[in-house]
């Protein structure tokens, strides 16, 4: 690598996922990579994250106070932003929502804690993509019932149902690329910087990691959530 | 005919150049979205609110073609798949 002045580093690059260890199943290696690591942080954050919460409402007071603003701001927050997305047909999906929603959240801005994203990993993401490819065509089957379902596909024209069912394909992998997408050129920008520039890195990469993890983490939060919530409430919608 | 390997990792060099190209297409975009954002909320300052989520929304969702070719560009010079 040709080095000058700035670009004089010993450190190396480093933004791909790692083995931590492997185990054989059924012949096969399998490895426990640093996403799967990550991913558990992430969880065991959330979970202790969601039991102190669930401790606090449950001695709840008429005049919330201290911690209790903060649950009861979070859930007003996601159960709002929900209702005016999905009008009448927000009621089942408050929860699973709000989940992914926080989930998602706290995987992308976890770049700040030092881990690696686990969403900058297309193993994660494409399971977001699927399951919300699974929910679009299960409320499409129980609202607009087969005949709905046939007579979409060959709309507008019986003969262009391939490319329809192209287009239901290509919904999740331009979700989960998406996601995928936009933290991965995060971290990859940020590995540069501190590899590259590992001399003279202190201190203003700080204004990137707000850009990169922060803002541009929120941004593809907000929008999974919403094209999942629009892709869902337009299944759901009967003529 | 036969290449070596350096040859190939060159020519995925090059490629990965090109294909970062394509943000051009999103830049150009996501400008105009915001263009458009920016003469809605001259026209009716009340609706920011709205406004501003619709346009980062419409943006995300351009952005996509040029996140596509960065992933080939990842693709072809990390990942080395015309690497016999």
């Amino acid at each position: 690598m040709g080095q000058g002045v700035l670009l004089s580093t010993g450190a190396e690059i480093d933004f791909m996922v790692h083995g931590v260890f492997s185990y054989e199943l059924f012949g096969q290696e399998v490895w426990i990579t640093t996403t799967h690591v990550c991913v558990l942080i992430v969880m065991l954050v959330l979970t202790v994250f969601s039991v102190i919460a669930g401790r606090t409402m449950k001695k709840a007071q008429e005049v919330p106070k201290g911690f209790q603003n903060v649950v009861e701001l979070i859930v007003e927050m996601l159960d709002n932003m929900v209702g005016s997305t999905m009008g009448k047909n927000a009621t089942g999906f408050r929860n699973y929502i709000g989940t992914i929603f926080i989930f998602i959240l706290i995987s992308n801005i976890s770049g700040l804690f030092g881990l690696r994203p686990p969403t900058a990993d297309y193993g994660v993401t494409l399971p977001l993509g699927l399951l919300t490819f699974t929910l679009i065509h299960f409320n499409k089957f129980k609202y607009q019932k087969v005949s709905g379902v046939i007579k979409g596909l060959c709309d507008p024209w019986p003969f262009w149902a391939p490319i329809n069912m192209i287009g239901d394909v290509a919904v999740p992998i331009s979700l989960s690329l998406r996601l995928f997408a936009n933290v991965l050129s995060g971290t990859v920008m940020m590995a540069l910087v501190y590899g590259l520039l590992s001399k003279i890195a202190i201190v203003w990469p700080a204004v990137l990691h707000v850009y990169f993890d922060l803002f541009s983490g929120a941004i593809q939060t907000y929008v999974f959530c919403m094209l999942t919530m629009t892709y869902i409430s337009d299944a759901m919608t009967t003529e | 005919m036969e290449f070596n390997n350096n040859f190939i990792l060159g020519c995925s060099a090059i490629g990965a150049g090109l294909a970062v190209i394509a943000g051009i297409g999103p830049g150009v975009g996501q400008g105009i979205a915001a263009g458009h954002a920016a003469a809605a909320v001259g026209r009716n300052p009340g609706a920011k609110g709205d406004i501003t989520s619709t346009m980062l929304l419409g943006q995300a969702v351009a952005e996509t073609t040029g996140l596509y070719g960065l992933l080939i560009a990842m693709l072809l010079l990390f990942v080395k798949p015309l690497l016999p």
